[in-house]
């Protein structure tokens, strides 16, 4: 087995496997190693009960930048997403909410809760295609260094300042109330159907230990619009097969370039010469080698595990040390006997899109105030989806997988997580859904939970966050993962950043892979 | 799910060709026998009838009605009497066009504005501080468009008293067969017609009643490709196709002041304030970007083109909205966005958008074709609209 590599990079995530084939597609000699027994990070498919595919964590896909579907030709390398068209809201009175595939009945139905949202949701609607489209070049652009730019940076500073120059003074108010109000605040203006707030807020805290009132939660809405699907801006959609089957084809696609992924290796140390990285150390004490070094891990993984705190200059290490992971969500997937009944639900039709639980603006507040004060929410936010009702390879005939991501599970619970507290979130979530499907515990063949901590054991998330740190403004762009480097370098020469604890930050974009890479190959040229 | 319009049961049951789209939520019928040709020449000829009902409409009343639209659009409302329609659109704060619709004075205080686009939110917004109710009458008013030589006489046949001294883009309260209904001499052919609004409970007698009378009359039920063209004839523009709604997009280059579409006589700049005023006050005092008008395409230079590839001229007998260049001088001067070839007239029209400096009748432009998959231009004379404008129209 070879030994020297031209570049070897820790994680086989999603983002170090992007890094991997675009150097790989270079020309480098490029190494991979994986903790796990499988690749993909959080984005993962596994059968964790016999014939039924679980999308561990990730469950739907919409950041995947089209470049890196373009340019590593993922279709080839079995990416197949599917459009998540619709969306179902039960509420707590009965009724329900819903959001159909096509503009008109979507229309009749918000409708049917106010006649002025209904006039007004077109024209949001457009806002957010419009502020998809506006901040697409901020996803693909290295955060320039505002003190020091240099050449590259100006430039890039001055791309952005022209595209923003062309916003008109409406748009561009708008995009500074999405950079810093509450989700909440942002809708209060738009909406007054309290379950309409409820829906859109939804996507202001995935991931985040944020409720739709604190301000900073606009952002994260913004970040989940950002999405698209075949050029369509804002469309979701899961992967066939499962979320791992996205992390595959682009693991395909790098070694098709030439790239070696090794799994069952899990990395102990960096190993630094003269305070260079010139090698990483396994666990089991064997010693590769390497031009550069590259970590698609998160921030804490990356310096305070593989490096050391005596190897990092003393504000750094603190910059890194400050820098908030705090996990708030949880997993459930079920295996499921057949399909859960909503009391409330209109048209079968609605079970192919995205269920939410999130009956209230005051439910999801109210679940944030459990997890501020240390508890898991008692009546979590469900985003669920139900991949087996599109995709039969999920499941056996007849039978369902489904999954729920969880709002909010902190980190740090109160007493700790332990197997009884993972059990009894567990309970909550599933409680919390029969209100709406009462008969989900029926049909329940067997159950996954995942808390925070179980995030970070299995999957390297550290604290359980699962964008390798908050989404806040304090820790994006030019800020992430710390001031002066957040251009997928790092202090210690030859050793690189490539993970979503960099720009553009998380999800499943490939965003931060892609351009750790360009940025790695301009040094080599150097 | 599309939904059914009140006439619906009678709308599907003639539509032979199952050929519908969606407007608005509804299913509107693009032509009800497998070719729309009998369909344009029935509202040329005798008259057709069309299914307005998706169609969004609103009653405005109060005290404050006539201020209320006058804020919004940019007609002076003072000026339509009782009994009066009028036809208008109504801008944003930078004068752009956010739709366009008809008014009607039903009483002193008491208004209905129809629409293409929701409007409820907009007339809300521009009433706070009015003494005035505003009204979503979208799905309690049925509606139906009659328009032809022989509408007049079909009308005539069912009405409580004569509608033959109803003049042009006026409107009535009377029964037809015995149902109340208003009826306006309004449509959107640029043709002798006339649009009859009911109550839903109403509709399929009306439809029926209208069907029967009009039997002698040689009335059909006509589909939205028939009417498309008839439309254009007329010189009339269409939301999505010739203009966009400026609250619909973001985009600068999709955004269109009333000058720029021809309407600046819609626009009275001096009337109290109203929304978009003082963008169109600059805009007036400083001329439009763009100029709205007909093209003539010439039927030689098509001719040519086609027989250069060894080929007779093909004219698609129906309308056509996808927007081609239009060049002069060797540059490109604006875009045609809708057009046909109109049978009445023996002529390829256009509807097009031009820099004003090409745009006096009589200019002699060029309009891209493209025969199979070449593109061509072919020489086009500016000409003022209507194309087809007859006396029957308004006498």
């Amino acid at each position: 087995m070879p030994t020297h590599y031209d570049a070897i990079i820790i994680g086989g995530g999603h983002n170090g496997l992007t890094a991997a084939a675009y150097l790989a597609k270079a020309g480098k000699k490029v190494l991979v190693l994986e903790r796990r027994h499988i690749l993909g990070g959080a984005a993962v498919t596994e059968e964790i009960y016999p014939g039924f595919k679980f999308s561990v964590c990730s469950y739907v896909v919409s950041l995947l930048r089209p470049e890196i579907i373009r340019e590593l030709e993922l279709a080839k390398h079995g990416l197949h997403i599917i459009p998540l068209d619709c969306s179902y809201m039960p509420m707590e009175n009965g009724d329900y909410f819903a959001m159909w595939p096509d503009a008109a009945s979507t229309r009749a139905e918000i409708r049917r809760h106010s006649l002025r949202d209904a006039d007004i949701y077109p024209e949001f609607a457009n806002l957010m295609y419009h502020m998809g489209f506006a901040v697409k070049p901020i996803l693909n652009t290295v955060p320039p260094d505002p003190l020091a730019p240099g050449l590259d940076g100006a430039r890039a500073l001055l791309d952005l300042v022209k595209h923003f120059g062309a916003f008109d003074r409406k748009m561009f108010a708008y995009f500074t109330k999405l950079m810093t109000m509450s989700a909440a605040d942002f809708l209060e203006e738009w909406f007054e159907t309290d379950i309409l707030k409820s829906a859109f807020s939804v996507s202001s805290i995935i991931g985040t230990m944020l409720g739709p009132l604190s301000p900073g939660t606009a952002y994260v809405l913004l970040h989940h619009y950002m999405g698209e699907l075949d050029g369509a801006f804002t469309a979701w959609g899961f992967q066939k097969g499962g979320t791992g089957a996205v992390s595959e084809a682009i693991a395909s696609a790098a070694r098709s370039f030439g790239a070696e992924t090794r799994c069952n290796a899990p990395v102990a140390q960096v190993i630094l010469k003269n305070g260079q990285a010139v090698g990483v150390a396994l666990e089991d004490g064997t010693e590769l080698y390497a031009q550069k070094i590259i970590s698609g891990c998160d921030p804490y993984l990356t310096f305070l595990k593989f490096i050391g705190e005596k190897h990092l200059p003393s504000e750094f290490a603190q910059a890194i040390r400050n820098f908030k992971f705090r996990g708030s969500s949880g997993k459930v997937n079920l295996a499921l006997d057949g399909l859960p009944h909503f009391t409330s639900l209109p048209h079968p039709g609605l079970l192919q899109g995205v269920i939410d639980i999130a009956p209230s603006l005051n439910f999801l507040e109210q679940a944030y105030d459990d997890a501020k004060y240390g508890d898991f929410s008692r009546r979590p936010l469900l985003d669920c989806i139900i991949p087996s009702v599109i995709d039969p390879s999920m499941a056996p005939p007849g039978k369902h997988v489904m999954s729920l991501f969880v709002q909010y599970a902190p980190y740090k619970l109160n007493g700790g997580w332990n197997d009884q507290q993972r059990e009894a979130f567990g309970d909550a979530c599933i409680n919390t859904l029969a209100e709406f499907a009462p008969n989900i515990k029926d049909l329940i063949l067997h159950r996954q939970v995942l808390s925070p901590w179980d995030l970070e054991q299995q999957f390297g998330l550290t604290e359980g966050n699962i964008f390798h740190g908050e989404l806040t403004l304090d820790q994006l762009f030019f800020l992430r993962p710390a001031p002066g480097w957040a251009n997928y370098r790092t202090p210690i020469r030859n050793y690189y950043q490539c993970g979503s604890g960099t720009h553009p930050g998380g999800g499943i974009t490939g965003g931060p892979g892609r351009l750790a890479a360009f940025e790695i190959l301009k040094d080599w040229k150097m | 799910m599309p939904r059914p319009t009140p006439f619906h049961s009678r709308t599907s049951a003639l539509c032979e060709s199952h050929s519908w789209q969606e407007w608005s939520g509804y299913l509107s019928a693009n032509m009800y026998e497998l070719e729309h040709t009998h369909e344009y020449y029935a509202i040329r000829t005798a008259c057709g009838l069309f299914d307005l009902s998706p169609l969004y409409k609103y009653h405005i009343h109060g005290r404050d009605a006539e201020r209320l639209l006058n804020r919004v659009v940019t007609r002076d409302v003072s000026k339509c009497a009782v009994g009066q329609v009028f036809y208008t659109p109504w801008c944003d704060d930078d004068g752009k066009v956010i739709d366009d619709g008809t008014l009607a004075r039903l009483g002193p205080n008491h208004f209905r504005l129809t629409a293409a686009e929701p409007t409820f939110h907009w007339l809300e917004q521009n009433a706070v501080g009015l003494d005035v109710q505003v009204e979503d009458v979208s799905e309690a008013v049925a509606a139906l468009s009659l328009q032809g030589p022989t509408s007049r006489a079909i009308l005539n046949a069912l009405a409580a008293e004569p509608i033959t001294d109803l003049r042009y883009f006026r409107l009535t309260q009377t029964a037809l067969a015995g149902i109340p209904v208003t009826v306006s001499r309004t449509g959107y052919t640029g043709d002798l017609g006339y649009e009859v609004w009911a109550a839903p409970q109403d509709a399929e007698r009306l439809w029926d009643a209208l069907m029967e009378a009009g039997q002698a009359f040689r009335l059909r039920a006509m589909g939205y490709q028939a009417m498309d063209m008839t439309r254009i004839e007329a010189g009339l523009l269409l939301i999505n196709v010739d203009f966009y709604s400026a609250s619909k997009t973001s985009f600068a280059i999709q955004k269109s002041t009333p000058y720029e579409l021809g309407l600046g006589w819609t626009v009275k700049l001096d009337k109290a304030p109203f929304n978009g005023q003082r963008a169109l006050q600059r805009e007036h005092a400083q001329g439009a970007a763009w100029a709205t008008v007909g093209l003539e395409v010439s039927l030689p230079a098509l001719e040519a083109i086609y027989r250069s590839f060894g080929m007779p001229l093909y004219m698609p007998a129906h309308a056509w909205s996808a927007a081609v260049p239009v060049y002069a001088a060797g540059k490109q001067i604006g875009k045609a966005t809708s057009g046909t070839w109109s049978p009445i007239l023996k002529k390829s029209i256009a509807i097009a958008r031009l820099h004003p400096q090409f745009a006096q009748p009589g200019a002699k432009v060029q309009i891209e074709v493209t025969v199979e998959a070449y593109r061509r231009q072919a020489e086009a004379t500016v000409v003022k609209m209507p194309f087809f404008d007859p006396p029957r129209k308004r006498q």
